[in-house]
């Protein structure tokens, strides 16, 4: 049975202000599907129905007033655990932050707060967001609720799996590499990547800062566009953040797909791509030329590099962001005879194996004697690629590919092959280096029945064309998505 | 024998006294208690990000112009690399290969020597870190048993100004250093206190044949606290250096510690224990690109630097290079002369009064209390000996008390008792009545044995309670003695 918790943002905002619902009944509704699903898909690390319930009885008081109210206010909305709030236990999903407390929080969440967003738990992802099945989490893997047998993709698994469980209306991740878009295309959800610098990243807590965007996990491209719009924006505590205008995103949303220049991006459809992945996306490319785009065959000739550019840049910068983990300040302290041996036992003992593969791997590039080779080459690459973007975007509004190369996979099946694991974010790493928002939609499901997404991109601070290209190509295909676990309760 | 010449460069560090910590908006102060002045951000907590404070920024850039560097139009932040526990992110912001000042040079004057222009390779922004303590009933390291690190300091604003290896001698080194602060002083960008830690100083020392261009061995030379240990450990090592080369024992590339107590240099790292601290450009700080307009403005804004000012005294003043270099190495000397000399006093008394025996004082009783006397105090010191109401004697007392009061020169001149019996009438009775005491004395005097007339003064002096004005005394007992 369809409850409250599993309409989107927009539908429930629409309630809330005819005052047909609740704050309070809607934060239950989400709650009570935590409470009957999570113990088998194990998205949440953090729940927090004190803090969801008080805020929402205090939002229902306000919202009685007839006073104005904003498109987030009352809404339950899920955090990735990389995300800090002031008071509540943030861990990276590592056993090295696993106690720890911040004492602020993150720009993202502050603006999403002060509009009246009821926070309902912080969700589980790999640790510091270097994933992608969600099977580097120290507290255990996130089940996904279409099979509970495979990954719900990653880094931000928990909060795809709490939006496509009904556990949240919405929530926030993180997308570095394809953390957002990646498991929003495996659980079937939209997913949004923004422009970097888009929305503020203080409070993120790094991976690979040139990289890092804040995201969302919706139901609908309307809600991604109404989520945007209230974390969009300069902050002061951001100095990358950019001081651009932010439009009403989800204005022209409805103007439909005629006349927008769509590129397809022929690359994304070779070897490794899984067939009926290809066949979805490609019907969706055609759904939108029988809404009157005008379709093309788009390249990005240096995006075959992107991979292993990414994985220098990242790594390279991850190594640094994360020296700060000594046990010295904040999290885990493992003793020692000196300051030196306490740091060397608690990152030991804190961090976790694909954790340490990166630090390693980005120290290296970073070596004395190593850093042209690597990072430096790294860096070219992706200059190179900024170059492709902008001769793309000369002549398209959009490019499409698959989001990822494949559907959900069982749990297990490449945790021990990171090659395998990185070949999952081939298509979505590309948008990350030039810095451009991209959004994976749901566009079908494959012969075993699981979610498969197509990726749009668009030039640098144009989320609204991207929002516009989407929402047609979701309104034509009015896809009936929900987990085969809600159906069976 | 083979003569060798040493080839000195300096890394100076300087903490900005701005408002506010370079990337956050704590307080930058010193000796607040430990751990009062931190926020998340120069903490190092998870998420925070560091936005640059433009006052340091101006600051900088204000350095490099005085020092006559280019001021590069794009400039980057980079990442130092490495662990240590007082340093919140393990690593320090820092600038690498493209700094926001380049090039430039100070000149600068060896005392009794000749000047000398020093170069400047580079002038950049960094931030500081945290202070360590380790807890031990001795103090000392090895047996502690905590560390307590207080991070009142991290991410306060720290420039570093790198010399050229130009500088000779350790007296040039100690002349560069001065000039420096004195640089600084006037500008206003630091404390540039080196006992508080505001300014520090790290050498680069090797040693060559005289004549030869190539370099020798670099060694670095650390933990230097003032500019006497500055002068001192340059001259150990490369007296150090020098017996090495002539002993034809290598001279390893290493970092040294210079022991103040031992009054010498002692290895800290050799070469293979360096870090490689993996520089790279700091992904959360957007290039710093300061308009031509706002560089131009700052620099039409440059307050008069030591080495004019230098010049101007003694083109102006006519004050003595000693007098000079003095006066104008510390700045409040050097305004309390100026206001002092505009009110019209004598520059020259003022000068000397201010370089010799105030500067005593400041040592005795400390700069806060010297910083009593202004410029009004001098004017009326300077005008009373020029009347003869007080002697010097007098206007030494009077100056210690201003120090030690603040009151008016006036108030203490007749509080002390201090102003001069300069009436021949009220004198000349004093006078009489000593003559008419001391008899044998007259008679001495009479008989040519003049060095009397010491005697008798003195005996004036004791009759008025010190208030005579002596020079009358004398004049007033010749008058009689001789008539």
């Amino acid at each position: 049975m369809t409850e409250l918790c599993d309409l989107t943002g927009d539908e429930l905002s629409t309630k809330l202000r005819a005052g047909e619902i609740t704050a309070v009944a809607l934060a239950e509704s989400a709650l009570a599907r935590r409470e009957a699903v999570d113990d088998r898909v194990g998205a949440f690390l953090t729940p927090t129905p004190e803090v969801a319930l008080e805020r929402a009885a205090e939002l229902d008081t306000y919202l009685a007033t007839g006073a104005p109210q904003t498109g987030v206010a009352g809404i339950p909305l899920a955090l990735k655990d990389v995300l800090t709030t002031k008071g509540i236990r943030t861990t990276c999903g590592s056993k090295i932050l696993e106690t720890y407390v911040p004492p602020y929080d993150a720009t993202a969440w502050t603006r999403l707060s002060g509009a009246g967003s009821v926070l309902i738990g912080k969700t589980n992802c790999d640790e510091f967001a270097m994933g992608s099945s969600n099977e580097n989490s120290a507290y255990g893997p996130v089940h996904n609720p279409w099979d509970l047998d495979t990954v719900p993709g990653g880094s931000s698994g928990g909060s795809a799996a709490a939006v496509a469980a009904g556990m949240a209306v919405w929530a926030l991740g993180t997308d570095t590499g394809g953390s957002v878009r990646q498991p929003a295309s495996l659980t079937g959800v939209v997913g949004l990547k923004p422009t970097y610098g888009r929305i503020s990243r203080y409070g993120l807590i790094a991976f690979a800062s040139s990289l890092d965007t804040v995201g969302t996990f919706t139901r609908s491209v309307r809600d991604a566009a109404t989520l945007l719009g209230v974390m969009a924006g300069k902050d002061r505590r951001d100095a990358t953040s950019l001081d651009a205008d932010v439009p009403d995103f989800t204005r022209g949303l409805d103007d439909g797909a005629a006349g927008l220049r769509v590129g397809v991006l022929a690359e994304a459809f070779g070897e490794g791509v899984e067939p009926d992945v290809a066949t979805s996306v490609r019907a969706g490319v055609d759904r939108l030329a029988s809404l009157g785009a005008e379709v093309g065959e788009a390249t990005l000739p240096h995006a075959e590099y992107a991979l292993s550019a990414y994985y220098l840049i990242a790594p390279s910068e991850a190594s640094s962001n994360l020296a700060r983990y000594d046990g010295v300040r904040y999290g885990l302290r493992v003793d020692g005879d000196d300051s030196i041996e306490m740091m060397f036992r608690t990152r030991g003992a804190g961090f976790g194996p694909e954790v340490k593969r990166r630090i390693m791997l980005g120290t290296y590039a970073l070596s004395a004697g190593y850093y042209e080779a690597y990072y430096g080459q790294a860096q070219k690459v992706r200059t190179l690629i900024l170059q492709d973007y902008a001769a793309a975007f000369e002549r398209f509004d959009v490019l499409v590919s698959p989001t990822s190369p494949s559907t959900a996979f069982p749990i297990g099946a490449k945790a021990d092959d990171p090659m395998a694991m990185y070949l999952n974010d081939i298509f979505t790493i590309p948008a990350n280096l030039g810095g451009v928002p991209a959004i994976s939609v749901p566009c079908g499901l494959d012969g075993a029945g699981l979610p498969i997404g197509l990726q749009l991109t668009a030039k640098a601070l144009d989320e609204s064309t991207m929002f516009r290209a989407a929402a047609a190509l979701e309104s034509d295909l009015d896809l009936e998505l929900r987990p085969p676990l809600l159906a069976a309760a | 024998m083979t003569e060798y010449e040493a080839v000195i460069g300096l890394e100076c560090h300087v903490e900005l006294s701005t408002a506010t910590k370079m990337f956050c908006g704590c307080r930058n102060e010193f000796g607040a208690p430990p751990n009062t002045n931190v926020c998340p951000v120069c903490l190092g907590h998870p998420g925070s990000l560091p936005v640059p404070n433009r006052e340091a920024i101006r600051r900088i850039i204000t350095i490099g112009l005085a020092l006559g560097s280019e001021i590069a139009p794009h400039s980057l932040f980079h990442r130092k690399n490495y662990f240590y526990p007082d340093m919140p992110k393990n690593y320090q912001i820092s600038q690498y290969d493209l700094p926001i000042c380049v090039g430039g040079h100070l000149d600068v004057e060896v005392p009794n020597g000749q000047g000398s222009r020093v170069g400047i390779t580079r002038v950049h922004m960094e931030e500081d870190t945290g202070k360590t303590t380790h807890g031990s009933p001795s103090g000392r390291i090895h047996d502690a048993d905590a560390a307590l690190v207080d991070f009142n300091r991290a991410g306060v604003p720290l420039v570093e100004c790198v010399s050229e290896p130009d500088i000779r001698s350790p007296e040039e080194a100690g002349a560069y250093l001065r000039e420096l602060r004195a640089t600084l002083e006037s500008l206003d960008v630091s404390d540039v206190r080196m006992e508080e830690g505001s300014l520090r100083c790290d050498a680069n020392v090797s040693m060559r044949p005289v004549g030869d261009t190539e370099l020798g061995t670099k060694v670095e030379i650390k933990n230097m606290n003032s500019m006497r240990s500055l002068e001192r450990a340059l001259a150990y090592e490369i007296s150090r250096q020098t017996k090495a080369l002539e002993t034809g024992e290598p001279i390893v590339q290493e970092t040294r510690h210079w022991n103040e107590d031992a009054g010498a240099t002692a290895t800290m790292r050799s070469k293979e224990e360096a870090f490689d601290y993996r520089y790279f450009p700091e992904p959360d700080i957007p290039a710093i690109e300061p308009s031509a307009e706002w560089i131009e403005e700052l620099r039409a804004a440059l307050p008069e630097l030591p080495r004019a000012r230098r010049e101007r005294y003694v083109a102006e003043h006519g004050l003595k290079d000693e007098v000079v270099r003095v006066l104008v190495a510390d700045r409040t000397a050097s305004g309390l002369f100026e206001q002092t000399a505009s009110l019209g006093a004598d520059p020259a008394a003022a000068a000397n009064w201010i370089t010799q025996d105030l500067a005593g004082l400041a040592n005795k009783h400390g700069a806060e209390a010297a910083a009593r006397v202004t410029p009004r105090h001098l004017v009326d010191l300077l005008a009373l000996l020029g009347d003869d109401a007080i002697s010097g004697a007098g206007a030494k007392q009077a100056l210690e008390d201003v120090v030690e009061t603040g009151d008016d020169i006036g108030a203490i001149v007749e509080r002390r008792g201090l102003r001069q019996v300069s009436d021949s009438g009220e004198l000349g009775a004093i006078v009489d009545g000593v003559l008419a005491e001391h008899d044998d004395a007259s008679r001495k005097f009479r008989d040519g044995n003049e060095s009397v007339i010491g005697f008798l003064v003195g005996q004036v002096m004791k009759a008025s309670g010190g208030s005579a004005n002596p020079k009358l005394a004398q004049e007033l007992l010749r008058d009689r003695l001789q008539g």
